[in-house]
């Protein structure tokens, strides 16, 4: 069967942006979270560069709280692609006095998300990166919208919404300074459903917690935690059959409450769902409206 | 469950003014294709702080935005029906954000423009319909809004639709159609409205049914390459060039020239990562394996070997600027086109544009922000390029600042020349008369200079005429050079080598050596197999402008006689492949349609035709 036309355009739009920053760019860096977005991030980057190699790194910003599932993950996927792989840590970060500790097991909902700017940015500036892909995605939210494919960095990492670049055609600009790098999107044209169906087209393997399974869970203020070493429930916890949509730390990714084992009954769940992913599962997005906004101003993902 | 195969994936960009309801319009179409989630639902109910949701509150993304109520930028929206995928590129409508107009217009197949029903259709509407046309949108649509506010009234609408009909035909636009919409009701957005008197579908409705399919791979083939793939061991492949296509239908089997060196080759495999391809179209990804080992990478263009692009280094280009500080004449900038990056200066402007009408206005001294003109631009090295009518992705370039890094104008290319034959090159530089004249010269020095131009097939006899000529010339007390073309690629174009850009380097410098000798008072005998009539042409336009003879000589020996004669041993290593290029052989020859004289090499001595020469320049004097 003959992929979906726009599926095909949108990969072909991904493919030719992964070439452009190979070409124009000195240093890139593949962020590879072992979520569903990056494992689409990889797939395409096999296909822009595939028989060769990557002409980059992939790297993982690890807060020490992911699920073991997604670093088992991440590890064999990596290997398997015979790809190199940077772990940038987060934990280091807190030791060495570069960031500060922001999660307390005690108070469900705190996490080390925020912190991850700071191992990113130590990392992008200490390996000399010039260009970091992500699998941001427009849809995800309302400050994402408006950010260029080529999302320009200052030298101290940040987004400024007001001073970017004109986005023309399939010409992007990749000229920057020394010490600046850009963040480039190769799936910003890309929906959660998207995600999912170039997934099941291209039959990727997903870290299993996307799919149903029985997992331990508490409820605090209104969404799933996994029970974990991380933190302390806030409430009874309860076996059920639950799915993850996002892949984040631990401490704050939330569950739904799921039967869906397999991608047709996920992809009809997503589908049939009214609640977009971040809202849903992220607690860091639920802080405030301008939560994402502020977060990407600073340097984030 | 939502399926979008089918119709494939409309872009769309919408503009309207502030108050025209356009983001109302697009928070209706996400939020009745049941498609706008609950979260984002209950943010623009506290937002709105009524019982009816404030729609426009779901599009303004910044924070800045939402304060002052206003959009700063383009946003990008996306939603998925059960017949296709929309990529909106919601554009803001204020005049001052031209740029953020033309950058939406620039992916969009089709534009949605904005009207307030109780108003019509105002300047703005006009700039918005313009600045689509211009970016090469061929389907307009008018969402004549706020149709409530005029209780429907069909008059009202007919009128608006008859001027938008008008407008669209002005500008040139294919396809133009109105709707008469509430988009705060979501009457005709999603759902049929009131009016009885209106049959036509939903906009909606009409969205996911309007065919905007333009070039899907019926133009000439563009794939500009992009990356070289090198695997790196040999088993895992051969080389292969990637890009994207950007125009016609690319097979293995089919012949390519790769642009600008102007070689030509057989395309071998198209493939992606996933296996081979039996055809490939825009927008395609692929990459392509050729025949030849030729010196091919990123920047280089495929083309078909018919319908090939302009080349040349003076373009003439519509462009907007899109920076605070202004553009001027005499400016240098890097631009951006395809896969190429290649420095400009700009000549000088043609006309501003007015962006109402799309008509040409007096030429201005420099461009302001959100400024469209058309500019004069010369480039450092030669530009491959379409016109943008013709294709709207070799046909447009974006400026960058070398010192800002910004990206300060877009740029449609209408047309594409090398400079004129003898034309300035060196603005600055002023051609410095001896104060001499030429035919002081000559006649002090008894003498009449002349170029006599051998072209033929390699071995076909040419240099052996060339030097008889020169001797007996010589003999007679007439100053005569034989410029043998073997003899100029060891210095002057020792640095060149066999491509069709290289050959047509050197007959630009051998055409101005001649042209400098004649000048002079010499007879300048130049043999070369020059195989392009275009190159040939130029050659003599330098003399024509130069007031000076030119006398074509086309040495017309048949191929199997120069191959057997193969004085140097270079057709046997041109048929062993040694040679890339060869003409003759692996390189075309295009015979003089009309030269000056023709001699048969095969049948005809050469003391002969060096006689026949010798008549025939002194024909070329004046009486």
């Amino acid at each position: 069967m003959s992929p979906p036309d726009h599926l095909r355009a949108l990969e072909s739009e991904a493919i030719h942006i992964f070439r452009e920053v190979a070409a124009e760019l000195e240093r890139p860096v593949l962020l590879f979270s072992g979520g569903k977005d990056s494992i689409v991030l990889l797939r395409l980057a096999e296909k822009a560069f595939g028989p060769g190699h990557f002409p980059f790194p992939v790297m993982h910003v690890d807060t020490g709280h992911n699920f073991p599932e997604v670093i088992e993950f991440r590890d064999r996927r990596v290997r398997e692609l015979g790809e190199k792989l940077i772990v940038a840590s987060v934990e280091e970060s807190i030791k060495s006095g570069r960031a500060r500790e922001e999660w307390d097991p005690a108070r469900p909902g705190t996490s080390r998300n925020r912190l991850q700017t700071v191992t990113l940015l130590d990392a992008i500036d200490g390996h000399g990166f010039d260009a970091a892909f992500g699998g941001a995605r427009r849809d995800e939210e309302r400050a994402r919208a408006k950010e260029r494919v080529f999302s320009f960095r200052d030298d101290f990492g940040q987004w400024d919404p007001r001073q970017q670049r004109p986005e023309l055609w399939n010409l992007y600009n990749g000229r920057i300074r020394r010490g600046e790098h850009v963040r480039v999107f190769p799936l910003s044209n890309w929906t959660e459903l998207d995600v999912w169906r170039y997934i099941e087209q291209e039959a990727l393997e997903l870290p299993s917690i996307y799919f149903a399974h029985e997992r331990d869970v508490f409820d605090h203020d209104g969404m799933l935690y996994a029970v974990s070493d991380w933190v302390n429930p806030s409430s009874d916890p309860f076996s059920t059959s639950v799915r993850y949509r996002t892949v984040g730390d631990m401490t704050i990714t939330g569950a739904v409450r799921s039967r869906a084992a397999d991608f047709a009954t996920v992809i009809a769940e997503i589908a049939a769902t009214r609640i977009t992913e971040r809202g849903e599962t992220r607690a860091d997005d639920r802080t405030s409206e301008a939560a994402m906004e502020d977060r990407k101003r600073q340097g984030y993902f | 469950m939502p399926a979008a195969d089918g119709k494939g994936l409309l872009r769309l960009a919408t503009a309207g003014s502030v108050d025209d309801g356009k983001s109302t319009l697009i928070g209706r179409l996400l939020y009745d294709a049941k498609l706008l989630h609950e979260d984002a639902l209950d943010a623009l109910h506290r937002n709105g702080g009524g019982a009816a949701p404030d729609l426009a509150s779901v599009t303004d993304g910044l924070r800045a935005e939402r304060e002052q109520g206003i959009t700063i930028d383009v946003a990008y929206r996306y939603f998925t029906t059960p017949r296709r995928s929309f990529i909106i590129a919601d554009t803001p409508g204020h005049e001052r954000y031209t740029r953020n107009m033309v950058t939406g217009a620039s992916t969009a197949h089709l534009a949605v423009i904005l009207i307030d029903a109780r108003h019509g259709i105002i300047e703005q509407s006009r700039r918005h319909a313009a600045l689509s046309a211009l970016l090469g949108i061929d389907h307009l649509v008018a969402a004549v809004n706020k149709m409530d506010l005029v209780a429907w009234d069909e008059p009202r609408f007919r009128a608006i639709e008859e001027e938008f009909a008008v407008l669209a035909a002005q500008i040139g636009v294919g396809a133009a159609r109105a709707f008469p919409i509430s988009a705060l009701h979501g009457d005709n957005v999603v759902e049929r409205g009131p009016a009885d008197w209106y049959d036509g579908p939903a906009l909606l409705t009409f969205l996911e049914e309007v065919d905007v399919a333009t070039d899907r791979g019926g133009g000439p083939l563009r794939l500009p390459v992009q990356w070289v793939i090198r695997p790196d061991d040999a088993a895992r492949g051969a080389r292969r060039y990637a890009g994207q296509l950007a125009g016609g239908t690319l097979r293995p089997g089919d012949e390519v020239v790769v642009l600008p060196a102007g070689s030509r080759t057989t395309v071998t495999a198209v493939e992606t990562h996933d296996g081979p391809l039996a055809s490939a179209m825009p927008p395609d990804s692929v990459a392509v394996g050729i025949e030849h080992d030729l010196d091919v990478g990123r920047g280089d263009l495929l083309v078909g070997v018919d319908r090939q692009p302009g080349v040349g280094r003076r373009i003439e280009a519509t462009v907007c600027w899109m920076a605070a500080r202004p553009l001027r004449a005499g400016d240098k900038l890097a631009l951006k086109h395809t896969t190429r990056t290649l420095r400009v200066t700009v000549d000088g402007f043609e006309a501003l544009l007015d962006i109402a009408t799309l008509t040409d206005g007096p030429a201005p001294a420099a461009l302001a922000l959100n400024d469209i003109a058309r500019v004069r631009l010369r480039t450092a090295v030669p530009l491959v390029a379409d016109p943008y009518d013709d294709n709207r992705t070799t046909g447009a370039f974006i400026l960058v600042d070398e010192q800002t890094n910004d990206t300060v104008g877009a740029g449609m290319v209408r047309s594409i020349s090398e400079a004129a034959p003898g034309e300035e090159r060196s603005p600055g530089v002023v051609w410095h008369k001896s104060g001499l004249e030429r035919e002081d010269r000559w006649r002090a020095l008894r003498t009449r200079g002349a170029t006599v131009w051998l072209t033929g097939l390699p071995a076909s006899g040419k240099s052996t005429i060339a030097a008889l000529l020169e001797r007996k010339l010589v003999d007679a007390g007439h100053p005569a050079y034989f410029l043998d073309g073997d003899n100029l690629r060891h210095g002057l174009s020792g640095d060149l080598g066999f491509s069709p850009a290289d050959r047509r380097e050197n007959i630009r410098r051998v055409g101005h050596v001649a042209r400098l000798m004649a000048d002079a008072g010499t007879v300048a005998i130049v043999s070369l197999v020059s195989p392009f009539a275009a190159d040939r042409e130029l050659a003599r336009e330098l003399h024509d402008a130069a007031g000076l003879p030119f006398v074509e000589v086309y040495v017309d020996t048949p191929p199997e006689v120069c191959e057997q004669r193969d004085p140097k041993g270079l057709y046997v290593k041109a048929r062993a492949g040694e040679i890339p290029d060869f003409t003759g052989v692996s390189a075309p020859y295009e015979p003089p349609p009309h030269p000056d004289l023709v001699i048969h090499g095969a049948a005809e001595p050469a003391e002969r035709s060096a006689e026949r020469l010798v008549a025939a320049l002194k024909e070329s004097e004046p009486a």
